[in-house]
């Protein structure tokens, strides 16, 4: 059975600056990191090799240079990693880039039957979280999101048992296989990869997928499928903030301004 | 007189076959060794054996070994000194005045010779220092057990020490009845010919006193027989492995662990004994166990699990069980890492070294403890993936942005953004001011580089740094055994300075320093790499910088950074240039110098929690704040951070400040 790990290689936003004129993002010079929560999907998918004996596979939709992050994931223990790389797919959101990431799991379940799909939770660089439910919703399989720890896989009765971190709760949800789950970053620590296998991830043919072989239409991939579209990108400008009252001496009357002001603001409510 | 002769053919099939039997035990276990050693994969290439030999040789006839311990505090290595010289003068005796003399029934004719004369008398004044150096050692041992040589009361140290007392003991008696039995050598002796008298006084048959000389003759040789037996198979043999160890130590740079073939799967790390270089396998026999760097350690004596003794101790206990086996081409039987048994080294030790080299200045047989530790490091970092969680994030940051903490390389020349810089051009700026990580991004360090930039320009030098695009040299990377990693770092940044014709480099931190000088020096780099304290030397000795000699500092005190002093040497720059720039000596910690105490930040330990015992930085802190100076002065970034801390955690902020040399001198321009 396969366990499929779902990663995007994304550019380091922390060194990301925006264009001031154009309100793009200069990319130029700016290095490629695997998603942060993607590698907490890619440790999960690793971790439930290793306790049930999957076979592990990476994926993900982007440009050539993506081989880095997969090799990467092979130096992690990945059995096997596909790229879906195509001029046609650039420029997808979250709709168009779901539809390929499902028609290619699609393909590996034509192969070997899939326990399950893990995704991180969101990408930094478009932060939708829309990717993991489109690809649920897609294949028709068991949506889990924010689950922070996978708490049991039954293979004969093909169910998953996982926990939810929600706002304040947790949550502890049982579905059938296969299922698409969804991770936070505190599910795992990520591995480090040993140098025996960094060696041998060099040498490992990454699959490379283009649409000549996806067979995809057109106008459902790439800008062509995507309905989005990005009118401005900018840094919202944060308005200076102001001193209430005199909390050093009046702590008290200070709290009554505060609360009074920020319900006349609407941020709070009666 | 020749007891040996005496008895006829007996005699010489007695002495001959007794010495040839004792020979054969010491080369049968010299050759076990020599095979078990042999298991170790080979070591780097050295060269220059005869010079190295005549070194060697110095060495042991000098005592270095001893010298270099021999401190106020602890004397024990005089005891040693009395021991060994008396020794080097017995093991003449024996090869030339018994093994030749009455070996080959010569005696007679040698005995009459003018040089056998001074040479017993020589002897006589010998002996006495050996009994009293060997006395010495018991009673330290025994009676005084200092903390150096906490539970090594054994019973094989006792039965040395008893070996080692008996022959100048039975030596004098040989001599004593000799010359009662009326053939004295021709000299001078005090001792011997006194106690003759006391002999002729007891016995006046000399038939008795020949069968008397006789027995002390015999006892004597017999003894020595034992002796080189027990040198193959107890503590003894550290004359032969620790001279040995000395001939064929590694060759500076010293503080750096040997580069390893990352082409060659075996060698990434050690895990198995046998994957040891067989140099290290040496040195593990070599150990005397004389425990100074245990008392020199400051995991050891912070109360962490290392102990560099007990790892040597390790390493050969794991040799001497799995060497067997490993030769038969068998699985060990023993962990080499893993728990507390004797013969496994414990995780926990192996990540509890700071690389301060203390250990390896102070052994006397030159073991090297701490580049063992580090190959076990890579097996632990680069097969297993097994580190302290706390590690990962220095890993994938280093890795990915080329700094530990992670930030953006793009802000690398933010600590410049308020003065002005040049970037590095060969042929327009003369010197690069590598500043590092801690410089360019640790908000108090970065003080340190713009007072460095000051005098610079004050000095008129022609710099240029990097800027953004300069990256980590990998120092910690390599102490934590990321070889792997440190590999490409070193790679790329040794690219990049050929590439911009870099000769001549200045470094803020000593780490850097030698990672620039040294570790790259292994890949071929040849440049010139200065730290700022020497490079300030040099400027105020060439009169390029005047400084004022005054400044509100109080009493300073100065702190060695390990990487600057005992890995490379530089103990007098700072303290000259913090003469130049407060007009009068530094004061002196009590560990100072080649002796001094690590921050507790070297090795990678600066990104390392310190959960087990006591804080190394509160070690060092409280012992700078018995001095009670007002200033402290730091050369390392690394010793900032950790004497800073330290400060902080003991609430003596507002008594102490730390500042860096260059911070002093910038301070003190005119």
């Amino acid at each position: 059975m396969l366990v499929i790990a779902c990663v995007k290689q994304v550019p380091d936003t922390t060194q990301v600056k925006i264009d001031p004129d154009t309100g793009t993002l200069i990319r130029e010079g700016v290095p490629f990191i695997a998603n942060p929560y993607d590698t907490n999907a890619l440790e999960e998918s690793l971790r439930l090799k290793d306790k049930y004996g999957f076979r592990a596979v990476v994926i993900s939709m982007g440009p050539p240079n993506t081989v880095v992050t997969l090799r990467k994931a092979l130096a992690l223990g990945t059995d096997r990693a596909v790229l879906l790389s195509d001029r046609v797919y650039g420029g997808a959101d979250t709709l168009a880039t779901s539809f390929v990431l499902a028609e290619a799991i699609k393909r590996l379940a034509q192969e070997e039957e899939v326990a399950m799909v893990i995704c991180g939770k969101q990408t930094i660089d478009g932060d939708t979280a829309q990717v993991g439910p489109g690809i649920a919703t897609r294949l028709n399989y068991s949506q889990l999101t924010l689950v922070d720890q996978i708490l049991n896989v039954d293979l004969k009765a093909k169910k998953v048992k996982v926990r939810r971190k929600l706002e304040g709760r947790h949550e502890i949800v049982e579905a059938p296989l296969p299922a698409m789950i969804a991770v936070v970053r505190e599910i795992n620590r990520p591995r480090y990869p040993t140098v025996p296998m960094r060696l041998k991830s060099e040498i490992t043919d990454v699959s490379i997928w283009d649409n000549k072989f996806m067979n995809l239409p057109e106008e459902l991939v790439g800008l062509k499928g995507s309905p989005t579209l990005v009118r401005k990108i900018f840094s919202p400008q944060r308005a200076k903030g102001e001193i209430l009252g005199d909390g050093a001496n009046m702590p008290k009357e200070a709290a009554h301004l505060l609360i009074d002001t920020l319900i006349q603001k609407d941020i709070l409510a009666v | 007189m020749n007891p040996v002769s005496d008895l006829g053919a007996v005699g010489y099939i007695l002495f001959w076959g007794l010495t040839a039997l004792a020979a054969g035990v010491f080369l049968f276990r010299g050759y076990q060794l020599f095979r078990l050693i042999s298991l170790g994969r080979r070591s780097e290439k050295f060269g220059h054996l005869v010079k190295r030999a005549f070194t060697a040789l110095g060495h042991v006839i000098i005592q270095k070994c001893q010298f270099k311990n021999i401190t106020r505090k602890d004397r024990g290595g005089v005891s040693h000194l009395f021991i060994a010289w008396g020794f080097l003068f017995f093991v003449t005796y024996y090869f030339f005045f018994i093994i030749i003399a009455s070996g080959f029934g010569i005696s007679d004719v040698m005995e009459k010779t003018k040089i056998y004369g001074y040479y017993t008398w020589v002897m006589d004044f010998v002996a006495p220092f050996i009994v009293i150096g060997t006395l010495w050692a018991i009673i330290r041992r025994y009676i005084v057990k200092p903390a150096r040589l906490k539970g090594q009361q054994t019973a094989e140290a006792l039965i040395i020490l008893i070996t080692v007392l008996i022959h100048p003991i039975t030596h004098v008696g040989k001599i004593a009845t000799q010359i009662a039995a009326g053939h004295p050598p021709a000299g001078l002796g005090i001792l011997t010919p006194a106690l003759s008298t006391a002999v002729s006084h007891l016995y006046t048959n000399a038939a008795t006193i020949a069968k008397w000389h006789s027995f002390w003759f015999w006892s004597h040789w017999v003894f020595v027989l034992v002796v080189l037996g027990m040198i193959a198979y107890t503590r003894y043999l550290h004359i032969i492995a620790g001279a040995l160890n000395d001939l064929l130590r590694r060759t500076p740079p010293k503080g750096t662990p040997e580069r390893i073939d990352l082409n060659d799967p075996s060698s990434f790390g050690v895990d198995r004994v046998d994957n040891f270089a067989w140099k290290q396998l040496l040195d593990s026999v070599s150990c005397v166990v004389c425990g100074y760097c245990q008392e020199i350690c400051p995991a050891a004596i912070t109360g962490k699990k290392l102990n560099p003794r007990l790892v040597i101790r390790d390493i050969k206990t794991n040799m001497l069980k799995n060497g067997p086996f490993i030769t038969k081409k068998q699985a060990p039987v023993l962990p080499l890492i893993g728990n507390d048994q004797e013969g496994s080294v414990p995780e926990e030790a192996i990540w509890a070294c700071t690389t301060c080299g203390g250990c390896m200045e102070v052994c006397p047989v030159y073991i090297e403890h701490a580049w063992e530790i580090i190959d076990m490091r890579r097996h632990l970092v680069q097969m297993q993936a097994k580190f302290p969680d706390e590690l990962l994030n220095l890993f994938e940051n280093t890795e990915q942005r080329s700094n530990p903490w992670g930030i953006a390389p793009a802000d690398r020349a933010k600590w410049a953004s308020g003065i002005e810089t040049k970037p590095f051009e060969a042929g327009k700026t003369e010197y690069l001011f590598y500043v590092g990580c801690a410089g360019a991004f640790d908000a108090r360090n970065r003080h340190i580089s713009l007072a460095i930039a000051r005098i610079l320009d004050a000095a008129g030098i022609s710099w240029g740094i990097l800027g953004k695009d300069e990256l980590c040299c990998g120092d910690s990377l390599r102490r934590l055994g990321n070889e792997y990693v440190f590999d490409r770092i070193a790679k790329d940044n040794i690219k990049m300075f050929q590439d911009r014709g870099v000769k001549k480099i200045i470094t803020e931190c000593p780490h850097c320093f030698h990672t620039l000088k040294n570790d790259y020096h292994q890949y071929g780099a040849d440049w010139e790499v200065i730290h700022h304290a020497e490079f300030i030397r040099g400027l105020i000795k060439e009169k390029r910088l005047k400084l004022n000699g005054n400044g509100d500092l109080g009493k300073v005190l100065i702190h060695d950074s390990c990487y600057l002093g005992r890995h490379n040497g530089i103990y007098e720059a700072p303290r000259e240039v913090l003469a130049q720039a407060i007009n009068h000596a530094p004061t002196e910690m009590k560990r100072s110098l080649n002796r001094s105490f690590c921050c507790g930040a070297g090795g990678g330990h600066m990104w390392m929690e310190e959960n087990v015992g006591k804080r190394i930085n509160h070690e060092r802190v409280e012992e700078a704040l018995k001095e009670d100076p007002r200033t402290i002065c730091v050369c390392c970034p690394y010793c900032m951070t950790m004497f800073e801390d330290g400060i902080k955690d003991l609430k003596a902020g507002e008594k102490v400040q730390v500042l860096d040399l260059a911070e002093i001198v910038a301070q003190a321009l005119q």
